[in-house]
This record gives structure tokens, sequence and C-alpha cells, in this order.
């Protein structure tokens, strides 16, 4: 997290949450996405250490599934619903607006640093599609002037 | 909290619940469900508890404000349930709260202004509004009605009576017997006998003994399905007690809720009611003083669609790729950790209490013999009342969309629904190819196996609602696109089949390509669905071949004229406003997202063409319906 010094001893709390055996991977790779919105290096060998796998396990694990991160993440996470309603609804429009009003692609993280621009495969509220999700936020019906006005307010 | 030692302190823990409860007190159930909450909900209950306090009336009983889960009309969220009168006030934005406190749980009086209307009609109760009415809630009875952070509230409206019934009166085998009279099917989307699992596990287990595994599969990974969700935030306490019966039925001691990351408030709300379980003594050794011992882990998804599949889940389990692997061994013969193990869907775990309350023929007399009980589905898409809908299975498609759903909103025609995900089909609502009996009314039953003769499938419970707006060329690509990027690439038809399929429609989507190349698309997902190793991929090309079945004209209308009949596919269309029907509201220019829309207010707008980007805004906002497509 940008202007949040991560010490070893944060790492190594997060890790003693866990025995030490390789099952835990995945929850111990969750928490320390959590915490530090990415996945480092050298986190990622300290996790593979302490559950005992090759790094090339966690790293593939880090690679397959779509909550981790490698690199750091914005300050705030936009991610634009792209469910099956929202996609009948225009998702695919706001995104594309998203992208046209950050001037960054789905994926990508703004220059400052103050936005990452997301799509999502359904949040399970299709009822008010299409939905946004601004950090835990959800935004319902959203429009792309909505959204201007909510990342103001940021 | 004090653990509850056996099931006489349970009955007297309920029953002291019961007496400290008065009916007569005003409670207000604020819908904290996932529809609800993207309309601002917190804002409301917030308001409710802030004006409670600020008010100076003197009350009998003091007022109770409750978060809930899912209520089910999401359409018309924030939803707020006033008991004991069963008032709906629907659309509740914070402002109005301060009036609801004084004119309803002050002075007991109606605030008309808030109610459900409906033709005309306003609903004085919850019960009577034709949404609810039509419906039959069994699995979804306290979803809704509960604080789902309490297990107090659980308990008090019925939890873990089933359980208690199955540790005292019932022995394993009996549990299984009622379990496989009921006629029980998985509730994930296959349909599969639930009691044929558990027996298959029993048996594996005597003949290899060691430890038995329970999984809720939880990664409700279908986009425009929220059953699951809504079971787990507003009524966590009926999946670990249908994971407690089946563990005593199994002889299983360890269980594991699977669940999808991006529920956070799922995870949440489990967690809770999983440690206060616990401390009741409802989880661990010795429960409820039978001996038996059983406790649950929460494990979160990573995000991999594909962790829906049961070999995949396990995967995940042993902190492995999420990589299906073929099958037999079944999870049932070789699971976890090489050990048996039962994965059923969060649903099917929450209907097993309500089978060991009702008995198995009770629970068999819903429903339409072989798809027994009720079915939650999500109704979404372009229906008036979308929202949580719990109806008996073989209810008819026609019953479910208008007379639940109220029909699709505006001038727009019924066109299709949309079932099972992207491993399901699109079924047009003029439906021909079923039984002859459901032919003549041109409706559809919906039940497993009604929906699998359609080509589609019932799935997880998803039901999307398409009207003559949407493009079945456009949706059937849109479902590639997504399972395209959720194959794990393990198998080559998946991974490479998917992506030849997708650059047949990318072509269609552009007016591309000749109707041979429909032949071939047909005969490629043939080939993807017969080669392919797991679900996923054997199921990929439904949407696509139902949809070519059905709708082969819409896809001649892209190859042959180079047209899009519902004005989706960008490339094959273009906007212009009708100079006879506008009226120069300009809301049009004012929501156009390029500016690219000119005029004076009361003359006609236009529309430059040339800076359009096609993304319909100005159709989706004219009230006269004056943007047409050409």
């Amino acid at each position: 997290m940008d202007g949040k010094k991560i010490s070893k001893a944060d790492i190594d709390a997060i890790m003693e949450r866990y025995p030490r055996h390789p099952q835990y991977l995945i929850s111990l790779l969750q928490d320390v996405q959590a915490a530090f919105n990415y996945i480092s290096p050298d986190n990622l060998n300290l996790v593979c250490d302490y559950v005992g796998v090759p790094v090339t396990q966690a790293w593939s694990i880090a690679t397959f599934y779509k909550s981790f991160s490698l690199e750091p993440k914005g300050e705030h996470e936009i991610k634009v619903c792209l469910g099956t309603t929202c996609h009948l609804k225009g998702g695919e429009n706001l995104v594309e607006a998203c992208e046209r009003h950050l001037q960054v692609e789905r994926g990508q993280t703004t220059g400052d640093r103050r936005f990452t621009l997301e799509t999502v495969k359904c949040v399970g509220a299709c009822s008010e599609a299409p939905v946004i999700m601004i950090d835990k936020e959800y935004l319902g019906q959203a429009t792309l002037l909505g959204v201007k006005q909510h990342l103001k307010k940021l | 909290m004090k653990k509850i030692k056996d099931v006489a302190e349970l009955e007297g823990l309920r029953q002291s619940l019961h007496a400290a409860h008065d009916p007569q007190q005003p409670v207000a159930r604020v819908c904290l469900g996932p529809g609800c909450l993207a309309l601002g909900a917190e804002k409301v209950s917030q308001a409710f508890k802030s004006a409670l306090k600020k008010s100076k009336a003197n009350f009998k009983v003091q007022p109770l404000i409750k978060t809930t889960g899912c209520q089910g009309l999401c359409s018309q969220g924030t939803l707020v349930n006033l008991s004991p009168a069963d008032l709906l006030y629907v659309r509740v934005k914070p402002e109005d709260v301060p009036e609801i406190v004084e004119t309803s749980l002050v002075k007991g009086q109606v605030l008309e202004r808030l109610l459900y209307s409906e033709n005309g009609t306003k609903y004085k109760s919850a019960a009577e509004i034709p949404f609810y009415r039509a419906q039959q809630k069994v699995i979804l009875k306290n979803v809704g009605v509960i604080d789902p952070l309490d297990i107090n509230d659980a308990i008090r409206c019925g939890a873990y009576q089933s359980l208690a019934k199955a540790l005292m009166d019932l022995s394993p085998a009996e549990v299984i017997k009622t379990v496989e009279l009921s006629g029980l099917r998985g509730r994930g989307g296959g349909g599969f006998p639930t009691a044929y699992k558990w027996r298959r596990a029993v048996e594996n287990a005597r003949q290899n003994p060691g430890p038995v595994y329970l999984i809720a599969n939880g990664e409700e990974g279908d986009p425009g399905a929220f059953m699951d969700r809504a079971i787990m935030e507003g009524d966590p306490h009926a999946v670990i007690e249908g994971m407690l019966i089946g563990g005593y039925a199994l002889g299983a001691h360890q269980g594991f809720l699977y669940v999808r990351h991006e529920y956070p408030i799922a995870i949440h709300h489990l967690s809770v009611a999983v440690q206060q379980a616990r401390a009741l003594g409802l989880l661990g050794k010795n429960i409820l003083g039978s001996g038996f011992a059983f406790d649950l882990q929460l494990n979160r998804g990573a995000g991999a669609y594909v962790c829906g599949e049961e070999t995949a889940i396990i995967a995940s389990l042993e902190g492995r790729v999420g990589e299906p692997v073929m099958r037999p061994p079944y999870p049932v013969e070789q699971g976890l950790w090489g050990r048996p193990t039962v994965i059923n869907n969060v649903e099917t775990w929450a209907n097993v209490p309500h089978i060991i309350r009702m008995g198995a023929e009770g629970y068999a007399n819903l429903g339409v013999p072989p798809s027994t009980g009720t079915k939650i589905f999500s109704l979404v898409g372009k229906v008036k009342n979308s929202g949580l809908v719990e109806v008996p299975m073989g209810i008819s498609l026609g019953t479910l969309v208008e007379e639940i759903g109220g029909g699709v909103p505006g001038q727009k025609g019924f066109k299709a629904v949309q079932t099972g995900g992207p491993s399901g089909g699109i079924v047009p609502y003029e439906f021909k190819d079923v039984t002859a009996e459901a032919a003549e009314k041109k409706t559809l039953s919906v039940d497993f196996d009604s929906m699998a003769k359609t080509g589609s499938t019932m799935g997880g419970g998803g039901m999307i609602v398409m009207d003559e707006h949407d493009c079945v060329v456009d949706l059937a690509r849109y479902f590639l696109r997504f399972l395209e990027e959720e194959s794990c690439g393990k198998c080559l038809p998946c991974r490479l089949g998917l992506k030849g399929m997708l650059e047949f429609l990318n072509q269609f989507a552009k007016g591309q390509g000749t109707p041979q190349d429909l032949d071939a698309l047909e005969s490629l997902g043939q080939a993807v669905a017969d080669g392919s190793l797991c679900g996923l991929g054997k199921r990929a090309p439904n949407p696509v071949l139902t949809s070519i079945r059905y709708f082969r004209d819409e896809y001649l209308a892209h190859i042959v004229d180079h047209k899009c009949p519902a004005g989706v596919c960008k490339d094959l269309i273009s906007f212009r406003i009708d100079p006879k029907i506008c009226d120069g509201c300009g809301l049009c220019a004012k929501h156009c997202p390029e500016a690219c829309i000119s005029g004076k207010k009361k003359k006609l707008f236009t529309i430059n063409e040339a800076a359009c980007i096609r993304c319909g805004v100005c159709r989706d906002v004219c009230p006269l319906d004056a943007v047409r497509v050409v």
C-alpha cells in the first residue's frame, strides 16, 4: 500500500495465522494480497518457505487465480461488473466510458496510482445492473456521470 | 455464550427466546441484500437507528431495527418490512426514514406513498403482492426475516431443530434414506441425486477406512446468479446445519465452506455464524451430547470460474492451481487428499434441514417428480420485478416471468430466457420442442428434465430475461468470451476450440462470414462438447448451439443481410432520431457520453454519426422511443 511501510513483522504476523502446511498456501497469499494490495516477490518467497512449497507452485497460483496481483494496485479499485445482466444493460459501454475517462485500459492503474480499473464477472447485484464497485461500495444502475461524481468525492 | 449440552437445552433456549419475543413489538427489517446494498440500504438502516434515537415518542414496546438478508424484490429496493403488520415499503431512501418512524412506528399508520403498487392497486401486506403470492418459500423462509449475524434469532426461528431430530431420532442410514426418498437433486445445476453421492461415499469409506470430507460449493461463478449468495448472507445457519446433518449421516468430522472471493459479505456472515455455532457447541466435539463431532473451515475462492467444478475445488483446497482432473475416480471415491469427499452446492446443503423437518414425503410433495422440492432463481434482465424468487419445481416459465416477474417493462416483447449461465442455453419464450401438453400452452415447465430437453440446463438458477433489444449473437459471443477467458487451458478442445468458435462469432457480429460458417461453428461446438475434460468445456458450446437452434434467422440476418435486428452489434447499426416523434426534450443530448447530439430545446435533436460511438445511451433514455436503429 502506498505510504505505508511494509515491515518483516507484518508478513510474519500474517503467516503465523496458519499452520505450516501447503494447503494454506492460497489462504496465505490472499491475506498478503489483502494486506499489501499486491504480492511482492520477497513476500512470495517468504510464504513459500513458510508452507514448504517450491516457488514455481506459488507463482503458478498467483498467476492462475484472478484475485492475486503481482504489481501494486491503485489507491482505489474500480470494478465494473460484466455479468450477463450488466452486459445486456450496457456494462461494456460503461467500461469503455471509464476507460476514456481515466485514460487507462481495463486491468491498468492510472499514472498517479490513484485508480485501478478492473472488470469483474458478476457481483450478484443483477437487479441493479449495470453495477460498479468502487472499493467496497456498490453503485447500482451506474452511469458514467454517477461514477465521475463518486470519484470526485474520494 | 454458554455451550448447549443437549437437545433439551437447545429446546429450552428456543422456548426462552420465543417467550422473550413480543409479537406486538414493532420491527423494521431493512433489507441488506445484494440489490438493496447497491442502492444504498446501509444508509437507510443507519437513518433508522438515528431517527429512533432522536424520536421523542413514548413507545410501549421499544421498536427493533433489524438488518436482514435479501427480501427478494430487488428492483424495488431499498426494501423495509414492518411487522407485525407485514407492511412492505419500497424504494425507501434515507430521507424517508424519519417519516416512517413517526407515522408507522409511532402512530401505527400506513405511509401510502411508499407502498408497492401494481396496476393501480396499492398493497398493504407484503404477502399479497403478486411477486410474493405466487412463490413458495421453503429454503428462503428465514432469509430476509432473521438477522444473519445473530444465532439466537436463527434458533428462535427453528434453526438446528432438524439437527437435533437427526441426532436423536434417526440413524445415519435413516438420514440418507430420508434424503433419498425426498428425491433431492443437486441444486448447482447438475441435478444429480444427492443421496446417491452420499451412499457411494459411505461405501467407499467402509471399504477403505479413514476420514470423509464434506464441501459446500459456494463458488457461484455463473454471471447473473445470486441464489447462493443470498442464502449464505441471509441464513448462513441453514448451510451449517445442512452440513452438520450430512456429516452425521456420512460419518464425516470435517467440512469446508468454499466461497467465492467476490462475495465478501457472504464470507463475513458465514464466518460469524461458524464462530457463534462453535461458541454454542453446535460445532465441535460431542454436539448436543450425542458424541458426534464436526467442524467447519471457511475457504475463500481466489477468483477462478473453473473452481465451481468439483475436482477443481479439491485442487484449490489442497493449495494447488484449480485445474480439473479426469473423473473417475469421482470425489466420492478419491477426493480431498485421496479420501471420499462429498461436494454439494450451498443450496443443496440448505435443503437438507428442511427435508428432515418435513419428512421425505412432505418434501417430495413439492415439485414434479423426479424434480422435487423448490428451486431458487435469480430472475433478472429485462423483467419488471427482478429479484430472488423461490418456486416449486415444474412451475411454468410463463408464471415465473409474467406473474412473478411482472413481464417485460415497456412496449418491448419478451424474446427469450437465458438459463444455466455460460453452460446453459438461450431458449425462446414461444417454445415448441417440449412435451405436448406444455407445447400446447406454448410454455415451458421449469424443472431439471424439461429444461434439459430444450438443450439448455436449469443450472444453478440464474434466469435472465431477454427482450427484443437483446441480440442472441451478441449474448452467445459474450458467454464464449467469458469461457474462453476462464478456461484453465489444460485440455486442447476447450482451450483452442473455444477460441475458434469465438472467431466465428466475432465475424458474425461484424456482418461477415457465410451461412456455411454457421454449420462449421455447429460442428466445432459439438467437437468441443464431446472432447473436453470437464463440465466447463463440455457445456461451453451450449449457449451457441441452442441459440443457433432457435434463432438461426437472427444469425442469418447478421451474415447475409449484414443487419443486427436487435440493434446491438455495433458494426451493423447506426442511430437516428425520428423527426416525427422527437419533441426536443434534450434528454439524449444530456446523456450522450460523446456529446455528439445537438439541437435546441423543443426542437429536433440530431446525432452526428461520424462522432457517434453507438453506445445506445440515447435510445435507452428517450421517453418517446424516438431513437431508431438503422
